[in-house]
């Protein structure tokens, strides 16, 4: 079980949850887990491919999974898997 | 008082012009007893710290050898003179004090080393920061001589500014085409109630002038775009990043890695804020961390979302931090690294951020910008529409 940990801006679609618990070997499965149990959040992370957003930044722990094996990235139990957008506000 | 001058002869008093002998020749010990506001102010070349009241704490590491020849200095001889009894009594063997002190040590015109380029006035107001070590006068001079530009005199520019201003940073370039509002001042603290409908860069200007006169606020009323970018950044040593939208925020990093100036970057929305430092080439650029930036459903403002105002001061005294690192050549800025604050769980974390290979702006593979085009830009607001 991996924890991960949702962006105010997500929020809205985890009923305010700001860390939602969710099974997978990777990372890949981990945001399925959690699309499957808030399915409002499908459209925000995943483009119509199902590939992950552009604009969205996933961390396993403290890496970008850009520079580790991306959606592949094995994760172990007890992880945190941070998804981290952009913020404008100044 | 003739049973002091009979204390007086118990002591080795000697000119300054002996003293210098005595220094030059080596095999030394000098100690300087006044107190630290003074030994900033000027002070004898290798003379040692020990104000009068921490005599017996501090005498033993500044003069460990009580066989070694100690001289003592002061302002004007007296407390030198006091302090070499003192040190008699623990044991010194061979101590001496300098008649008149360094007054009369500086009208024989013998060196010393001086706060050279602050005023009194200066001295006084940053002597907390030249008390400490990693700043020193040094220090508070390279201040005193930084140009500072601050993006956005809003949430994130209103601590910042004012905390920067405090720091005695020579120059502050503001950039704002805002008014102030009555709803800004819940966070903005740089502005205030009279000030509602004043243009923000006028009223920071205000405050930091009342708080600072060594401020030298330059105010930069507009909107930054790609036809008056370049030529602003020019001006500047270091950039601050507390702009309120995405194509601000782009066109910044890419202006600034084309000029290689560093920015420190934050940005704040309802509990929750983010801060890095990017330094061209040295470490990732803000595209390498948002290659693009997210549609607008999830993007929203402060002023459509709400911000708990302290974010504001958390995050942006954050940045001034960075600032004041990067002007000192000191400790470790957030270079490659992403610090986020959630103000409700009171919890920091730290991810870290690596110079993208495929950087169209700062990586490998991007074009080489020609002088002449240094000032052309794509059109941010279209990208960050789309």
């Amino acid at each position: 079980m991996a924890t991960v940990r949702i962006p105010p801006v997500l929020r809205a679609q985890t009923g305010g949850q700001p860390e939602v618990d969710a099974d997978g070997s990777n990372v890949g499965e981990v945001l399925r887990a959690l699309t499957a149990a808030h399915p409002d959040t499908e459209s925000q992370l995943f483009g119509p491919e199902g590939e992950l957003n552009r604009y969205v930044n996933v961390y396993l722990n403290d890496e970008d999974v850009r520079v580790l094996d991306g959606l592949e990235t094995a994760v172990s139990d007890g992880d945190t898997v941070v998804i981290l957008p952009a913020m404008a506000g100044g | 008082m003739a049973t002091g001058a009979q204390t007086k002869q118990q002591i080795e008093e000697i000119e300054p012009f002996e003293a210098a002998q005595e220094i030059e020749g080596g095999d030394v010990v000098l100690i300087d007893t006044r107190e630290p506001h003074e030994y900033q102010e000027a002070h004898l070349e290798n003379g040692k710290l020990v104000p009068p009241g921490l005599l017996g704490d501090e005498i033993a590491a500044a003069a460990p050898d009580k066989s070694a020849r100690t001289i003592l200095y002061c302002r004007s001889g007296n407390r030198s003179y006091k302090a070499a009894e003192q040190l008699q009594a623990l044991g010194y063997e061979d101590v001496a004090s300098m008649a008149g002190g360094i007054l009369a040590w500086q009208e024989q015109g013998l060196p010393v080393v001086a706060a050279s380029g602050m005023t009194p006035e200066q001295r006084d107001r940053y002597s907390r920061h030249t008390l400490l070590p990693e700043v020193g006068v040094d220090g508070q001079l390279k201040m005193l001589n930084a140009k500072v530009l601050l993006v956005g005199a809003g949430g994130l520019g209103a601590p910042t500014a004012l905390y920067l201003a405090a720091a005695g940073i020579g120059t502050l370039g503001l950039v704002d085409d805002d008014v102030v509002d009555a709803s800004n001042l819940q966070r903005q603290v740089i502005h205030n109630t009279e000030r509602i409908g004043v243009p923000k860069t006028e009223s920071a200007r205000l405050t930091i002038e009342a708080l600072n006169p060594d401020v030298n606020v330059v105010e930069h009323r507009l909107r930054l775009d790609a036809t008056n970018i370049v030529e602003i950044l020019s001006e500047y040593d270091v950039i601050v990043d507390g702009a309120d939208n995405f194509p601000t925020r782009y066109l910044l990093n890419d202006a600034s890695v084309r000029l290689r100036k560093p920015v420190v970057s934050a940005s704040i929305l309802s509990f929750d804020g983010q801060i890095s430092t990017f330094v061209p080439f040295e470490g990732p650029c803000y595209r390498c961390l948002y290659p693009t930036p997210p549609p607008a459903e999830l993007a929203p403002s402060c002023s459509a979302n709400g911000v708990l105002g302290v974010m504001a001061g958390t995050m942006g005294l954050l940045q001034a931090n960075e600032v004041l690192k990067l002007v000192l050549g000191i400790g470790e800025p957030l270079i490659g690294r992403l610090l986020l604050f959630e103000a409700l769980s009171t919890r920091f974390t730290e991810l870290k951020v690596r110079r993208d290979p495929a950087c169209p702006i700062c990586g490998p593979d991007a074009p080489e910008i020609p002088e002449s085009e240094l000032g052309k830009f794509p059109d941010y607001e279209l990208f960050c529409a789309g």
